[in-house]
């Protein structure tokens, strides 16, 4: 059971000690009852698709500080980019990688974001402990087992994967494509990730035998096969059919087989498309440590760097033109990441070593868009060792999108991270529903409630207009005792019991949203 | 209560529950199939009922002794099978090697790649074929450790060079090993090594020297950023030689920083003193000397062959009662792999049911298993070697589809099944790579997995003949649990295992059917019918999750 669960169950206590023994009971509650009592707790159908340049992307080289360019001459004169193939924004004094004009072409339409320096305290060098800092949310003397998607998906669907698939979740909660990240994945108990990188998956029919595991580590190991095989069975089918209901529709992709992450991004646009409620995707571009040859000395536009961010500018770009012509582009958010930047100074080999704070981008209809922060300082006479102090924690940009993105609320969302972070001005808000109990408006919404007032329980009358809608319950203080996700629905009644788990008499609140609308309805719980 | 420690509490409940005897005491308990079996799972890539049996028959002491013996001659090397008619490769004829070929960059550019997967293919076969003890698995362990990428190396002689220094000192001295991994021709290269100069120091090899290869990240371990730059300064100059057929180390005391290098309390503010000339190659000798002066280096190896070979879970009470005591005979014994390896393979520890089973099968393990346990048939290298290296590549990418893609670790910390914690060995399976295995499973025990032209098919009667009664199905099925599973199944699984030979008519049926094979044995209809039989068990009991547990 997760804390923030508890502190929800037992919150009452605080105001009505007479209540203690009623509760305690219910401090942990089977997997089961809590997944009925909670369900999840993302109140939207928002998805986040997640790109990692591995290898640490030189993100002077990204997003070219164009105030600072006769330092950079000085420091990496032999990987300087030519300042007249920059696409510019001018007002901000920054000029993208000759390669991103896609990027800029998204800048201009408000659909990126630019989050300039964002790292972490103490950077480390090491590819594969920073890499899992940016997964775990770690600090960077903390070694943690989990990661923060991990952490977030679990939270949100507790128990995971016992009970899983179900009516509510019948698909992956997370997909892995052409990417294996486990740790972001991981949960305190459970690895989250479904991972799809050949059709393999469609070809697998397993009945697995089920003799009890043994209470031994080979028993934990074999329970774990199990669960996995489990799911290529459950899922596969689910995928399938998404693909099969799906459809791409921007024509601009670049040719398959020729950049495999437009492939893949075209692949979960699709998926997007056909209804699959998948809530995260990842990917990954590889090949991003340029210690050599980073780009082609005497032609510093082209290079490996430089067909590295072509691949990743021509995927992006055609996945938010596919999504907008789909019609889904509202609730897709996509974010780049890697797991440093690269050294101020460049190398004998036309090259950069290991750094530290770098660019982020976030693209979609929904983001803030603009540029976050300011130009790096490079210093006049740069030492070999210099390397970007940052000016944003990257746990502030997960946070931004746990509370923008997907509405956790701030004890939520501090919970996933561990601790408090600054929320980024990033994210547009699309969660703010003002809730006002004395003025419950909704348009072709209608809601009954019978009986009221109630003892055990009462059932909650829908008539809907469709769409994605949750079930809320608040006390008298106006918090959520009760929530209910009901998914994406069609147009009809619907019928939901909602039962008294021990609260105290008095007036309290059931909400219904579906889509835009949404209703309140009074209820009073008496003895 | 925040979640680190919630999540400790429920770990520790588990373990109280499952603690066995954690000595390193030698074992003394019975010897039978299980024990010996355990054995060979965990330091071979296979076997066969009847290794079994002689493993069985020779004793624990015996066993170890022969599992540890690896005198047995180096196999010649990988050969050019790549090269046509019209396209020759210009340093070696067809079916001769290339790994003494200078660095030529007049070689046709997809012969590049074309070696790397000859090597890769070789050191399969090795894994496949090869004698059975632990060479492979040993050399496996130190690739892992060792990490270097040949996609980055991109030169497969450097790459023979260093499998093949790995191969030769899997069980020699760790310490000799190091050196010789500080001045490999690949490691130079994958970690630019080569590069790293007193002008333009490279920190790359003397970061990963200490995270990775020697005193590792343990809490014990508290060498600090500044140390990472000195051992740095300490390594320039070390060059690799292009121009020499094969390739060459060299020295280049003009790249080296003659200054001196301090290091931090850790090392107990160690200065080492900087040499001039020809005499700055031998700092090295004065770095490691310096940090296997510490007691890290012995804990953090044990700790990795700790996981490696028995359990990613290491206790506190395994720390005090298995690790400690291996890093000190490893440490007092100068570094000997040799002496750690007996003590542990013979140890209590070893043997206790609690660590059996508990690992799950790497790739190469399922391959490997899949191939040698049903003792695959490979083609003769003679008259034309291609048909061999072809079926040990199509392994080789078997393995690679399931996650684990031979001398191509994803980083520089090997696979993550080996560090990445809490998952360890569970990265090997998830969706995706299980059903690749489920898919060579479904393929070679049906019509046969089929690439590059090789078509790869199980036959099971060998297997069957090697057991001690193939007739009964009864005994035929509990036979072949011991050999492909590590744990007790159930009286009803074993019947739904059975039915897949009897279908459904009794067992008198299938004892027919296997007496009409062995009395005629060249009757193909005879033959198909246990054939088919076999195979229909064999699948449904491999593509279950005890099947993948080593």
């Amino acid at each position: 059971m997760k804390r923030r669960k508890f502190l929800k169950a037992v919150a009452p206590v605080a105001i009505m000690p007479s209540l203690i023994d009623k509760l305690s009971f219910k401090a942990f509650p089977s997997p089961d009852i809590l997944r009925g009592l909670t369900n999840s707790e993302i109140p939207n159908d928002h998805v986040l698709v997640m790109i990692f340049l591995n290898g640490g992307n030189d993100g002077l080289n990204t997003v070219v500080p164009l105030d600072q360019m006769s330092n950079l001459a000085n420091a990496r004169g032999n990987i300087l980019l030519p300042e007249g193939q920059l696409h510019k924004i001018v007002d901000k004094q920054i000029g993208l990688h000759p390669a991103l004009g896609g990027f800029k072409t998204l800048y201009d339409e408000d659909k990126l974001q630019i989050v300039q320096s964002v790292g972490y305290p103490q950077p480390n060098f090491s590819h594969f402990r920073s890499t899992d800092i940016w997964a775990s949310g770690s600090d960077a003397d903390q070694y943690l087992d989990s990661g923060w998607i991990g952490r977030f998906l679990e939270t949100n669907f507790p128990g995971y994967p016992n009970g899983y698939p179900n009516p509510d979740n019948p698909d992956p909660l997370a997909i892995q494509l052409g990417s294996n990240m486990p740790l972001l994945f991981q949960g305190d108990s459970a690895q989250m990730a479904f991972n799809v990188s050949s059709p393999d998956i469609f070809n697998v029919n397993v009945d697995p035998t089920s003799d009890p595991a043994p209470n031994t580590p080979a028993g934990e190991e074999l329970t774990y096969i199990r669960t996995i095989t489990g799911q290529i069975n459950d899922y596969a089918e689910q995928i399938v059919s998404a693909y099969i209901q799906g459809s791409n529709a921007y024509s601009g992709y670049p040719a398959e087989g020729t950049n495999y992450l437009a492939d893949e991004l075209k692949a979960v646009a699709r998926l997007i498309k056909g209804g699959l409620k998948t809530r995260i995707y990842m990917v990954s571009l590889y090949g991003f440590d340029t210690h050599a040859e980073q780009v082609v000395a005497g032609n510093t536009g082209t290079g490996v760097h430089a067909t590295l961010l072509k691949f990743l500018n021509d995927a992006v770009f055609s996945f938010q033109r596919d999504l907008e012509q789909l019609g889904e582009a509202d609730r897709v958010l996509g974010m780049t990441f890697s797991e440093f930047g690269r050294r101020v100074i460049s190398n004998g080999s036309v090259g950069t070593d290991h750094g530290a704070a770098a660019p982020l981008f976030l693209f979609g209809n929904k983001v803030q868009p603009g540029v976050l922060g300011n130009n790096p300082v490079i210093p006049s006479g740069a030492n070999v060792d210099d390397n970007l102090p940052m000016q944003y924690d990257f746990r502030s940009v997960y946070a931004s999108v746990l509370s923008k993105w997907f509405c956790m609320d701030a004890m939520t969302t501090d919970d996933i991270l561990l601790q408090p972070f600054q929320d980024l001005p990033v994210i547009k808000d699309t969660c703010s529903v003002s809730f006002d109990p004395l003025d419950p408006t909704g348009g072709e919404l209608k809601v009954d409630v019978y009986p009221n007032p109630m003892v055990d329980r009462v059932q909650v009358q829908v008539v809907s207009p469709g769409g994605y809608s949750r079930l809320e319950f608040f006390d008298p203080l106006g918090r959520v005792v009760q929530t209910r996700n009901l998914g994406t629905v069609a147009r009809g009644t619907y019928t939901y019991d909602l039962y008294n788990e021990g609260y105290s008499p008095g007036s309290y609140y059931v909400r219904v949203q579906c889509g835009s609308h949404q209703q309140v309805k009074l209820i009073q719980i008496v003895r | 209560m925040d979640r680190q420690a919630f999540f400790q509490v429920l770990t520790q409940r588990r373990q109280r529950a499952a603690s066995g005897p954690m000595t390193l005491n030698p074992y003394s308990g019975p010897w039978t199939e299980t024990q010996a079996i355990h054995l060979l799972r965990r330091t071979t890539f296979g076997f066969a009922p009847d290794q079994v049996d002689t493993f069985v028959q020779a004793g624990m002491q015996a066993a170890v002794d022969q599992i540890l013996d690896v005198s047995g001659p180096a196999p010649s090397p990988p050969v050019n099978v790549y090269s046509t008619t019209a396209e020759p490769d210009p340093d070696c004829a067809y079916g001769t090697t290339w790994v003494n070929a200078p660095f030529n960059l007049a070689l046709p550019p997809q012969y590049f790649q074309a070696r790397t997967d000859t090597l890769k293919a070789w050191w399969a076969g090795q894994m496949l074929q090869g004698d059975l003890n632990i060479k492979q698995k040993m050399t496996l362990f130190w690739h892992n450790h060792f990490a270097v990428e040949a996609d980055t190396v991109q030169i497969a002689q450097v790459m023979y060079y260093y499998l093949a220094a790995l191969q030769a000192n899997c069980l020699g001295n760790f310490k000799g090993l190091t050196k010789t991994m500080t001045l490999d021709l690949a490691m130079l290269r994958y970690l630019n090594g080569y590069l790293n100069s007193k002008s333009q120091p490279d920190e790359n090899y003397g970061r990963e020297l200490q995270e990775l290869f020697t005193v590792g990240k343990g809490p014990g371990s508290k060498y600090t950023e500044d140390d990472v730059k000195a051992a740095a300064r300490v390594l320039t100059g070390h060059r690799i030689n292009p121009f020499t057929a094969p390739l060459s180390y060299y020295f280049d005391f003009t790249q080296h920083d003659t200054g001196n290098k301090t290091f931090s309390s850790f090392y107990g503010n160690t200065t080492i003193t900087g040499k001039a000339g020809t005499a700055g190659a031998n700092e090295v000798d004065d770095l490691l000397n310096m940090i296997f002066n510490t007691n890290e280096v012995s804990l953090h190896l044990c700790r990795k062959i700790y996981q490696f070979f028995i359990y990613y879970e290491i206790t506190p009470d395994i720390e005090a009662n298995i690790i400690e005591p291996l890093a000190q005979i490893f440490k007092s014994g100068n570094y000997e792999i040799k002496p750690v390896m007996e003590t542990l393979l013979k140890s209590e520890h070893f043997y206790d049911a609690l660590s059996m089973g508990c690992v799950i099968k790497s790739p190469l393990d399922f391959v490997g298993s899949l191939v040698r346990q049903f003792k695959g048939v490979f083609p003769s290298p003679v008259p034309d070697p291609l048909p061999l290296y072809l079926t040990w590549g199509v392994l080789a990418s078997a393995a690679a589809s399931a996650g684990q893609n031979l001398l191509d670790p994803p980083v520089v910390a090997g696979w993550p099944a080996w560090y990445q914690s809490p998952l360890f060995h569970r990265v090997w399976i998830n969706s995706d790579t299980m059903a690749s295995r489920l898919i060579l499973i479904n393929s070679i025990t049906g019509a046969g997995y089929n690439l590059n032209g090789i078509l790869l098919k199980l036959d099971p009667i060998p297997f069957a003949e090697a057991l001690p009664d193939a007739s009964d199905p009864n005994v035929l099925v509990e036979d072949t649990i011991i050999q492909l599973f590590g744990l007790p199944i159930s009286q009803a699984t074993k019947d739904y295992y059975k039915s897949f030979l009897v279908q459904g008519l009794g067992d008198a049926y299938w004892t027919a059917q296997w007496f009409a094979y062995v009395g005629n044995p060249n009757d193909p209809t005879a033959k198909n019918a246990v054939t088919t039989r076999l195979n229909a068990m064999l699948r449904e009991m491999m593509v279950q999750a005890e099947y993948h547990l080593s």
